[in-house]
């Protein structure tokens, strides 16, 4: 007994020595500390569980080559729930931890940090939520959407379908079926500017939360208004119900477009499989499918080590959003150790990193963006990607459409 | 309270009323005020941002406790009544710039007006009756916040709101905002603590306890039961400004149904029907995730791989938040307070219990 418990004693002291010594040679090394906020288990997991492993291996990977200008990244992730108490928390951990940038993770989250990182001078990104708005960089200078806002999406959605419809909307319906909350709202005022350009008549199907019973909507489209196209902006389960719904009611998907989170493989298998889907189009902020460099070199990377590649990559909407944010994250990290000499950037440095990304195209994953002082958004670029044959068809390139409407709502805010 | 006490025998029902039972409880408060006031000279910004958090929940737990536990009516309809206040005073603040004093209990009186609505259901039905009224209650305000963009302002149903001025210093440090904070949460801590030893506070135990009975004693039940529901708004009220103050912005999204969740678990994990108890259960349910998050990264590191552990971390501290939950409830079904009561009650006596 008393052999034991002195073995355990020695054990003890062993392991209290190896992780101070650890310690003292993380506190060595030069290190980046960038904030990740995640949600693995909260209401958008869906999303979380491929989108933050994706965050990861974008950084293993760039580590893996010796970091940026030799200081390594950690990307270090805490999960929130998609709740803003603990997101405020987590904010206030990576600042302590002196983050140079943080990548949020949800609308209400977005907003309730946005003035935060304005008082602390640390760029977050909002990829794909937030306002829309966010995208003017006088008005939120440190907050960065780096993707489409929802009005960028309505914007392209309604190009898309004036192509689609032989190049005139006039006398054309079109129905707007979108999930009841301020973000699915958020597109409205872009598309009903748009209905008094182009001339076609639009008309709003609300599916209220958590949009699961949408069954009324979906018969009032497919049997009563008849459109000539949809645009879903749904979110969670709802994309998948809707695609099931729209099937039964007999409405061709053919006709029915997707905004960007009513648009990935998962919702497609939760729909009922791609058969059921065929058809189905879909707005993308990052590039979808397996044929771009950096998911090759993060394969490499695991099969270097010995690794079977993570499962994630298998959901290449999300897993390749998650490269996008990563990707952005260090290249501004970059941009701004390159611009002060190689000392340690401050997020004010890293701000201007950002604000200078341009011509970055990551293998085409990336859109053409060009984020600038006043354009925290890059310009808002989409390709359109189709449901045929069990996978996701690339319908177009990068486009943006019908920016002097979004220039004049964004004055007007 | 916090303190040992032994030999306490009342023998004057001003004895039993006083606030101060013994000498020593004048000292505890003293104590405590003392420690309050010198936490953030200790505390980094890390730890004094958990700190507000904990004392904005403490705010609304106290309120909803007042409710449930005090006057036994269930409500789940907290989330929305901070909404309420959170949009008043966002209204308010941009469009009239008001004061925070102003602003405050603009909020919490504009929720206790429709708290007291949302109760007059409670006239008539009870338990989990009432309960599914108060939810339409919720969903009602939800829905009107997100449709009226007179309330809810612009984009996103979001208001932004700068700090708040006080003597004509914004607050913007995390120890400034604490001792903002710190000052409505003690402010309403008394307040309850003065309510529950009060006539109206009587009142509303026996309601709870039989309100046929209450009513033949003479307590006007309609008055009582709305007054609850009133006090307890103002109180959720009061808790939705602090949020739009702290956080900068009026958000829809963050008063929703999971919150009134939250604030209910609170509550009854502290213990229902206790000042200390709405403080615990504060504490309790915002501390645990956090918590469990250090204990996890500091010792999950010896089993697992890094990547695997960000993915086992989130998750297994959901299982570890709800199994302590269950084990607490089942070591005491009334709650923390009462864990500490019975702590207390050992060592009154001890070393030497009989």
């Amino acid at each position: 007994m008393k052999a034991t418990s002195t073995r355990m004693l020695a054990w003890a002291a062993v392991t209290a020595i190896a992780s101070l010594v650890a310690a003292s040679a993380v506190g060595q090394q030069k290190e980046i500390v960038i904030g990740v906020q995640c949600d693995r288990t909260g209401a958008t997991q869906i999303v979380g569980v491929i989108l933050c492993p994706a965050l990861q291996d974008y950084v293993n990977l760039i580590n893996s080559r010796g970091g940026i200008e030799g200081y390594k990244v950690k990307a270090e992730e805490i999960d929130i729930e998609y709740k803003v108490p603990p997101a405020v928390e987590a904010y206030e951990r990576h600042k302590a931890e002196g983050a140079v940038s943080i990548m949020l993770y949800g609308t209400p989250q977005t907003q309730a940090l946005t003035q935060k990182l304005n008082e602390d001078k640390i760029p977050g990104t909002s990829p794909g939520f937030g306002t829309s708005a966010a995208a003017n960089g006088a008005r939120y200078p440190y907050l960065f959407p780096i993707a489409a806002s929802y009005w960028s999406q309505g914007a392209a959605a309604i190009k898309f379908v004036k192509d689609q419809l032989g190049g005139s909307l006039e006398g054309k319906k079109i129905a707007y079926l979108f999930y009841d909350n301020p973000a699915g709202h958020e597109p409205l005022v872009i598309l009903q500017d748009l209905q008094k350009i182009e001339k076609f008549e639009l008309k709003t199907f609300a599916v209220p939360p958590p949009g699961v019973e949408m069954g009324a909507q979906v018969l009032d489209i497919a049997q009563r208004f008849r459109p000539d196209f949809v645009i879903a902006h749904l979110f969670g389960r709802s994309p998948s119900v809707a695609i099931k719904e729209l099937k039964r009611a007999g409405y061709p998907l053919t006709k029915v477009i997707g905004l960007v989170w009513a648009s990935a493989e998962a919702d497609v298998e939760a729909a009922g499989g791609w058969l059921v889907a065929d058809g189905y189009h879909t707005v993308q902020f990052a590039g979808v499918g397996d044929e771009y460099p950096v998911r090759k070199e993060i394969v490499a990377m695991y099969k270097a080590q010995g690794k079977q590649p993570s499962k994630e990559m298998q959901s290449t909407v999300y897993y390749n959003r998650g490269l996008l944010t990563a990707a952005l994250h260090i290249e501004a990290i970059r941009r701004a150790v390159a611009a002060n000499g190689g000392r340690s950037p401050t997020g004010e440095e890293v701000k201007k990193g950002f604000e200078s990304i341009h011509d970055f195209s990551l293998g085409g994953l990336v859109p053409p963006l060009a984020i600038s002082a006043t354009d925290h958004e890059g310009g808002g670029w989409v390709q359109i990607f189709q449901v045929k044959g069990g996978k996701f068809v690339k319908e177009t390139e990068w486009f943006r459409a019908y920016r002097e409407v979004l220039a004049k709502q964004l004055g007007a805010e | 309270m916090l303190h040992r006490e032994c030999g306490v025998f009342k023998t004057s029902y001003a004895a039993d009323m006083a606030i101060y039972p013994l000498p020593l409880a004048r000292w505890t408060v003293v104590g405590l005020v003392a420690l309050f006031l010198a936490l953030p000279l200790s505390l980094s910004e890390y730890y004094l941002s958990i700190l507000n958090l904990i004392l904005i929940a403490v705010v609304g737990a106290l309120g909803l406790n007042l409710l449930v536990g005090y006057t036994g009516q269930i409500s789940v309809g907290h989330g929305a009544l901070m909404s309420v206040g959170a949009y008043t005073a966002a209204n308010l603040i941009t469009r009239l710039h008001a004061p925070f004093w102003l602003a405050v209990p603009a909020g919490g009186v504009m929720a206790a007006a429709i708290g007291a609505l949302i109760g007059v259901p409670s006239l008539r039905i009870k338990g989990l009756y009432l309960a599914i009224a108060t939810l339409a209650g919720q969903l009602i305000i939800e829905w009107t916040i997100n449709h009226v963009p007179w309330i809810s302002g612009g984009v996103q149903a979001s208001i932004d709101v700068p700090r708040p001025s006080v003597l004509g210093m914004q607050l913007k440090t995390q120890t400034q905002l604490y001792f903002f904070l710190l000052f409505f949460a003690a402010l309403a801590t008394v307040g309850i603590m003065n309510l529950a030893r009060s006539r109206i506070g009587r009142a509303f135990i026996a309601i709870r306890d039989q309100d046929v009975a209450a009513e033949i004693i003479g307590i006007n039940i309609f008055r009582y039961k709305l007054l609850s529901f009133a006090v307890a708004s103002f109180y959720a009220g009061v808790t939705g400004v602090l949020y739009t103050y702290y956080l900068g912005v009026a958000n829809y999204e963050q008063f929703q149904i999971n919150v009134s969740i939250d604030y209910l678990a609170m509550i009854i994990i502290g213990g229902l029907g206790s000042v200390l108890g709405s403080i615990f259960g504060a504490i309790f349910v915002t501390m645990l995730p956090i918590a469990t998050r250090w204990t996890l990264e500091s010792l999950g590191g010896l089993i697992f791989a890094p990547s695997e552990l960000a993915n086992i971390i989130p998750n297994l501290r959901l299982v570890i938040f709800g199994a302590l939950i269950i084990i607490f409830l089942a070591l005491e079904p009334e709650g923390l307070y009462r864990l500490w009561r019975n702590v207390l009650g050992y060592f009154r006596v001890w070393p030497f219990s009989y």
